[in-house]
């Protein structure tokens, strides 16, 4: 079954913010992650994952009239947004809440658990036989 | 594999074969399956240029076999030198029956130690002969990242210390359940296999037809595997009406029946008809009598519900797969009415709690019942909760067209 895990990242939320981390943390933060990322690549259920730029450099298109309507960032009005996602294939839905948790762990200010929310989300799927 | 279809059966064909061979003589699955693997890779580049070597199975065996001290030379600290020599002694090669060593490999491969879903590809690999680009190919995922499943499973084999031998006959039926149920997910996952809107499938039913029909050549006389290979055709025979014209999903009731496989609704009904009467009775051929009764209606009006609902009542005896209760309450509507079958639809509740399947079966029914309000609710909710793409199309436009009736 393949999920996509989504991390949101909400710079008004009360979650510690990466710019308070020392450079210790931040890498204790990035091993973390590396960690899991070569587990799943090692397990074979990574099928891939990326982080996302700054919204600061995103650009919303709009389809208009004769030639599409394009604003750049940053939006002010934005509360949430991506930051970054992974794609995997697993056995179950609990095999994803597992990775999801172990990802939402990962050390922030102080070595703590960052407890950023992951978003589990099943990828659509063809269409079953019918019996 | 390649171009030409004549080597890549030939290929496929004795890739078991060779597997076989190899891993009995060396008593190593794990390391041979890679051998062989790269040898089919070496033969589907040079056979076409070169043409077909007069013994194709030896070169095989010979190829692989040097692959495979390659690959003990790089890991000489797990194996003694010995172990390499013995590879260039061909006198030490057993000889048993082919059939009997594709039926072992195949018992290996689909282990109940085995999660299903590292048995699939792995089963397909050393028993199918498939490469794994197109292993990967079939289940949309990156090479790299199905070669690292597949070396996963057989570390797994090596760790459990699983034989490369068939089994002793007491335990032989337990195994031969799991291999089923292995074939049996492996041709759903070819309906399953999906990342875009369309009703796609790859040819993991093509592959698990295949295979099945190959056990039940081996095996003619065991019932459950002839109901599953009459089965797989029989449900794989409607596939070409399965998709409407805009890659939208049709439901059996409105499928152009013309559209259907005559052969593979011939194959499978002469298989199961001859099956059924040998006494025998289970889940596969129940289901497989299902389908066949399906495909023998020459319109949906003409379909033998009654005979359906008989049969659904038999399944839940031999299954306690809440999916068979749901069937069974679909059936009971048809041949009693839409009252009856929400009735029976009482008390799944719990087992099917969340499912879509529950709510589109519902919306059916009160749509049935000339109750389009309800019907429209329970659509809804079923597109709301599946995760497939098609389904949700098919719910979404159903809701939406009683909703401009109701």
């Amino acid at each position: 079954m393949k999920y996509m895990l989504l991390m949101n990242h909400a710079p008004t939320g009360n979650e510690p913010a990466i710019e308070t981390c020392t450079a210790e943390e931040m890498r204790a933060s990035g091993a973390h992650m590396d960690q899991i990322r070569q587990e799943l690549v090692e397990s074979g259920e990574l099928l891939g994952a990326a982080g996302l730029a700054d919204p600061d450099t995103a650009k919303l298109v709009i389809s208009g009239g004769d030639a599409p309507v394009v604003t750049d960032g940053p939006f002010a009005e934005l509360k949430e947004f991506l930051a970054g996602y992974w794609l995997i294939d697993v056995d179950s839905e609990e095999r994803a809440i597992e990775i999801a948790a172990r990802t939402s762990a990962a050390p922030g200010a102080g070595g703590r658990p960052t407890r950023r929310p992951i978003e589990v989300r099943a990828v659509m799927r063809g269409a079953d036989p019918e019996l | 594999m390649t171009d030409e279809p004549g080597v890549e059966d030939l290929l496929r064909e004795l890739a078991p074969q060779v597997l076989g061979v190899l891993a009995r003589r060396h008593n190593d699955f794990a390391d041979a399956e890679d051998a062989v693997q790269e040898a089919l890779l070496a033969a589907a580049v040079q056979w076409p240029a070169d043409g077909v070597p007069a013994n194709p199975r030896g070169w095989l065996l010979a190829v692989a076999s040097h692959k495979l001290a390659d690959l003990w030379r790089s890991e000489a600290a797990r194996h003694r030198r010995e172990a390499v020599a013995a590879l260039r002694d061909p006198s030490t090669a057993p000889e048993v029956s082919g059939t009997d060593d594709s039926l072992a490999l195949l018992l290996l491969c689909c282990h109940p130690a085995l999660p299903t879903s590292a048995a699939i590809p792995l089963t397909l690999r050393a028993v199918g002969g498939l490469t794994t680009a197109e292993i990967a190919r079939a289940f949309l995922v990156p090479e790299p990242t199905m070669g690292k499943r597949i070396a996963r499973a057989k570390r797994r084999i090596r760790d459990s210390g699983l034989p490369f031998a068939l089994p002793n006959p007491a335990e032989l039926p337990e195994r031969l359940r799991a291999v089923e149920h292995v074939l049996y997910l492996m041709f759903n996952e070819g309906y399953a296999v999906s990342s875009g809107p369309e009703v796609t499938r790859a040819d993991l039913c093509a592959e698990a037809i295949r295979l099945t029909r190959r056990l039940n050549a081996s095996l003619p006389d065991h019932e459950e595997v002839a109901g599953l290979l009459s089965l797989m055709l029989l449900t794989d025979a409607r596939h070409p009406a399965r998709t409407g014209a805009h890659g939208e999903l049709v439901p059996l009731d409105r499928q152009d029946r013309t559209l259907w496989n005559q052969n593979m609704i011939g194959e499978g009904l002469a298989l199961i008809s001859a099956t059924l009467p040998r006494g025998k009775v289970g889940y596969y051929q129940l289901l497989a009598a299902v389908a066949a009764v399906h495909d023998e209606a020459k319109t949906a009006e003409d379909t033998d519900w009654p005979q359906i609902l008989a049969l659904y009542g038999l399944l839940t005896r031999v299954s306690a797969n809440p999916l068979v209760a749901l069937n069974r309450a679909v059936a009971a509507a048809m041949v009693h009415g839409p009252v009856a079958g929400l009735a029976a639809l009482e008390g799944l509740g719990e087992e099917l709690a969340g499912s879509h399947r529950l709510d589109a079966v519902r919306g059916h029914l009160w749509e049935m019942a000339g109750d389009l309000t309800k019907a429209v609710v329970h659509y809804r909710q079923a597109a709301a909760r599946t995760t497939s793409q098609a389904e949700r199309r098919y719910l979404r436009a159903r809701a939406a067209t009683l909703n401009v009736e109701g």
